[in-house]
């Protein structure tokens, strides 16, 4: 059976989607696609995408795709071409896909985060939003758009990198969760100092580093006498902590980050 | 179990890198006493960029060598001065990329991504020219004509203002200004038919606090001096204001002691089809001092009525106090596009001096209110300086130890002005040019772009770096280069003169003399200017060249 995305929304995860077409008018209209396109870019993306760009869309430094926004493909024009010549300087080879092909890879893309959804229930972003600033206690750790700690990530965009699906992993399972890239560092230097933060970027020499006193902080290796990445994530599991339905407040309200609005 | 990160911290001591305090507006204000940061576009207020830092001499500059390279991702001309806070620095990738890096060894802490809008219509490239700070926060102006504010410390975004329509070519390419509790940025899109304006926000919430107009509107003084049109001017457009230019596209300096913030504005449009906007065109090619709480205009002083050539006055205001025969002055420095070096009381504006630095035929001299006698060429005649200026917007330097005031200068260099009458259309150029280079077969150097092939050739004009007397009017030394200088310069308190260059070298001068101490190969372009810092007792030298910054420091 074919039928449109919107179908899928109301059934299965409205809320998700429709943010998705919200952000998406910054940049003209979202065309509607089958739901087949969907489902069969989903497989041409894994087979001829994946390997450079990840399945999450973020495997090239300062490409994501999930986020909606594109540099250079704000219209499917744009977007065949660039499908069909690439982008040399910037190493991403041309393609020869079929118009069926072609539709489909652009149809995955831009709904890329939203598929990502699964079945998810949404609940009261309003309802959310109190949970993050209040009990759920999130704003203990992380910001959006300037209020709250700077400790754990950044949420300001999170609804426009993540699906509810991965959201809710997240805030099931923090630790399984976490990326690499965030976890938990101990340093301690030849002299004895310990220093604890996020790790921010690594590389063989150096380290950079988020601190526990919200500073930019960056270590020579050759300086330290103990380096330990952390596997543990700092943040608790809400498995317990709250109710589905809290948790489906808690989700509507992530997914609404979209980034800021110009005002 | 709920815990926070804070609850794995054991014990924290002193850092080896680390952003400290909070930049204050009494920092900013003071920023000439701590040397070891760079805080402002220009360094300070005054933007003499000039550095107190003395631990790289002549006696050892010939030890630098490269410490760190930071490659921009982009293919878009790269032209920003990082700032430095406390041994962190921050930098702009074209377009609107935010990166927080390592100051000691370029290694990059966040970078914050602004897509701009499909709708941008910058004239001039996708160009950022850097960043401002107030307390943590950074302040950046955008291809897309947004102001956007960066938490400094996670690189978090704060908000963003939409100042104006980038689809009608409106854009902030320039670094804009901190003064107290406000940002201050002015819009680019003087080639593209825009009304210009400065305007200034809330650093805290992004509400717009104040907005002068660059071009007076109906009723407000200086709006006559869009003359109006009479039958037999052919071509005349009666409404040439809405459209006339006057864009402010770099940093401008401010006066703590006069409140009084001051802007370069460029030039009136459409550029070369003048006849189109018959009358003086103010604040068109003029420098504006404006009062930094309320935007309200002090005084203004116009360097190019009637501006036909492109004279944007779009330069950096340096304030000095210059002793002048045992009397100090509050006095502006400014070496115009359009040839001449003048010196500007500060406070009131009053026009003080005025001497040629470099070859000039379209005026004769300048009278005794600063107003040049205009000597226009003949058709097919070329035009000293041309187009692009005798400088540009190329940041000069001024050192308080030699008193001399150092810039990027083309020499020899004309155009053939021509024009044809142009209808405005959004978004596009409106300039109505016909210019050509007065030697056959050569083409005109290029603004910006350059190729590896010097195709138009000294032929057409050579660049230099000038040392020149204020007070004296005079040209105290000259270092030549054969291709045209974009570089801006940089001085120290050990008399040393940073500069790059077209050709893909960087330099080091003795300020007294011009003599070449030191040079590198960056094999790029440079169209920034250089700024100096140190971390934990070692002093660099950034200068961004091509696509990437080049950051030197003495041998270890």
């Amino acid at each position: 059976m074919r039928f449109r995305l919107s179908c899928v929304a109301a059934a299965l995860v409205a809320g998700v989607v429709g943010q998705g077409l919200a952000a998406r008018a910054a940049q003209g209209p979202a065309p509607e696609y089958e739901r087949a396109d969907i489902e069969r870019g989903a497989q041409l993306y894994d087979e001829f995408c994946s390997n450079c760009h990840g399945s999450e869309g973020d495997g090239v430094g300062g490409v994501n795709l999930m986020s909606g926004q594109f540099r250079h493909a704000s219209t499917d024009q744009n977007f065949r071409r660039i499908l069909t010549n690439g982008i040399p300087a910037a190493g991403m080879p041309p393609g020869n896909y079929t118009d069926a092909d072609m539709l489909a890879l652009i149809a995955y893309v831009r709904n890329m985060r939203d598929y990502d959804g699964g079945i998810v229930t949404l609940g009261d972003a309003a309802r959310g939003r109190a949970l993050f600033q209040g009990r759920g206690d999130c704003a203990g750790c992380h910001r959006v758009a300037g209020r709250g700690s700077r400790l754990g990530p950044d949420l300001t965009s999170i609804g426009a990198v993540r699906g509810a699906g991965s959201l809710r992993e997240t805030l099931l399972d923090p630790t399984g969760s976490m990326l690499p890239l965030n976890r938990p560092l101990r340093a301690v230097t030849r002299d004895g100092e310990v220093i604890t933060g996020r790790r921010l970027n690594e590389d063989t020499y150096t380290v950079q580093i988020f601190d526990e006193r919200e500073r930019l902080v960056s270590l020579d290796k050759a300086d330290l006498q103990e380096l330990t990445v952390l596997a543990t994530s700092p943040m608790p599991s809400y498995a317990e902590t709250l109710s589905e339905a809290e948790l489906a407040d808690l989700l509507a309200y992530l997914v609404t980050l979209k980034g800021l609005v110009p005002q | 179990m709920r815990r926070r990160l804070v609850g794995l911290a054991a014990i924290v001591l002193l850092l080896p890198v680390a952003a400290a305090a909070q930049v204050t507006p009494e920092r900013l204000v003071n920023a000439a006493a701590e040397p070891h940061n760079w805080l402002t576009y220009s360094g300070t207020y005054a933007s003499q960029r000039h550095s107190t830092l003395d631990r790289i001499t002549p006696g050892n500059v010939g030890d630098l060598e490269m410490k760190w390279v930071f490659q921009s991702r982009t293919s878009h001309h790269f032209q920003a001065t990082p700032l430095v806070v406390d041994g962190v620095m921050y930098l702009t990738q074209p377009p609107n990329d935010v990166v927080a890096l390592d100051a000691r060894t370029g290694r990059v802490f966040w970078v914050y991504e602004h897509v701009p809008s499909p709708d941008a219509r910058p004239c001039c490239g996708f160009t950022n020219r850097g960043l401002a700070i107030a307390g943590d926060t950074l302040l950046m102006g955008t291809v897309d004509a947004m102001v956007v504010a960066v938490d400094g410390r996670s690189g978090g975004p704060l908000w963003k203002t939409q100042v104006a329509d980038p689809s009608y070519s409106y854009a902030i390419t320039h670094a804009p200004l901190v003064v107290g509790d406000k940002v201050i940025v002015g819009t680019s899109g003087g080639d593209m038919g825009i009304r210009g304006f400065i305007a200034a926000y809330d650093v805290a919430t992004g509400a717009e606090a104040w907005r002068f107009h660059t071009i007076p509107g109906p009723g407000e003084p200086g709006h006559e001096t869009w003359e109006p049109c009479t039958p037999e001017m052919e071509h005349c457009d009666p409404d040439a204001w809405r459209t006339g230019g006057a864009a402010v596209w770099l940093t401008g300096s401010y006066d703590p002691e006069t409140n009084l913030t001051f802007w370069g504005v460029g030039n009136p449009g459409p550029d070369y089809a003048w006849y189109q906007r018959p009358g003086d065109n103010l604040y068109a090619s003029s420098v504006v001092a404006l009062d930094a709480d309320s935007g309200e205009l002090a005084w203004y002083f116009q360097f190019t009525p009637g501006d036909r050539y492109d004279y944007d006055a779009v330069q950096i205001p340096v304030l000095v106090d210059l002793d002048v025969s045992g009397t100090t002055v509050k006095a502006m420095l400014w070496a115009n596009r359009n040839g001449f070096f003048y010196i500007l009381d500060r406070v009131t504006g009053r026009f003080l001096t005025g001497n040629p630095f470099t070859r000039i035929n379209w005026a004769e001299g300048l009278d005794d209110s600063g107003t040049p006698i205009q000597t226009p060429q003949g058709p097919d005649r070329p035009t000293y300086p041309g187009k692009q200026g005798g400088t540009n917007w190329y940041s000069p330097s001024y050192s308080p130890r030699t008193g001399l005031m150092y810039f990027s200068t083309w020499e020899d260099y004309a155009t053939v002005f021509d024009s044809a009458p142009v209808e405005y259309v959004p978004g596009q150029l409106y300039t109505g040019s016909r210019n050509r280079s007065p030697v056959r077969g050569v083409p005109e150097p290029p603004a910006v772009g350059r190729g590896h092939i010097n195709t138009w050739t000294a032929a057409v004009g050579s660049g230099s770096v000038l040392a020149f007397n204020p007070v004296s009017g005079e040209k105290v030394w000259q270092w030549e280069t054969y291709d045209v200088m974009n570089s801006g310069v940089l001085t120290t308190a050990t008399d040393l003169l940073f500069v790059g260059g077209r050709e893909g070298y960087f330099q080091a001068l003795d300020a007294r003399t011009g003599d070449l101490l030191w040079r590198a190969v960056t094999g790029g372009n440079t169209l920034a200017a250089p700024i100096t810092y140190e971390v934990a007792g070692r002093q660099y030298v950034a200068i961004a060249a091509g696509h990437s910054l080049f950051v030197f420091g003495l041998r270890d």
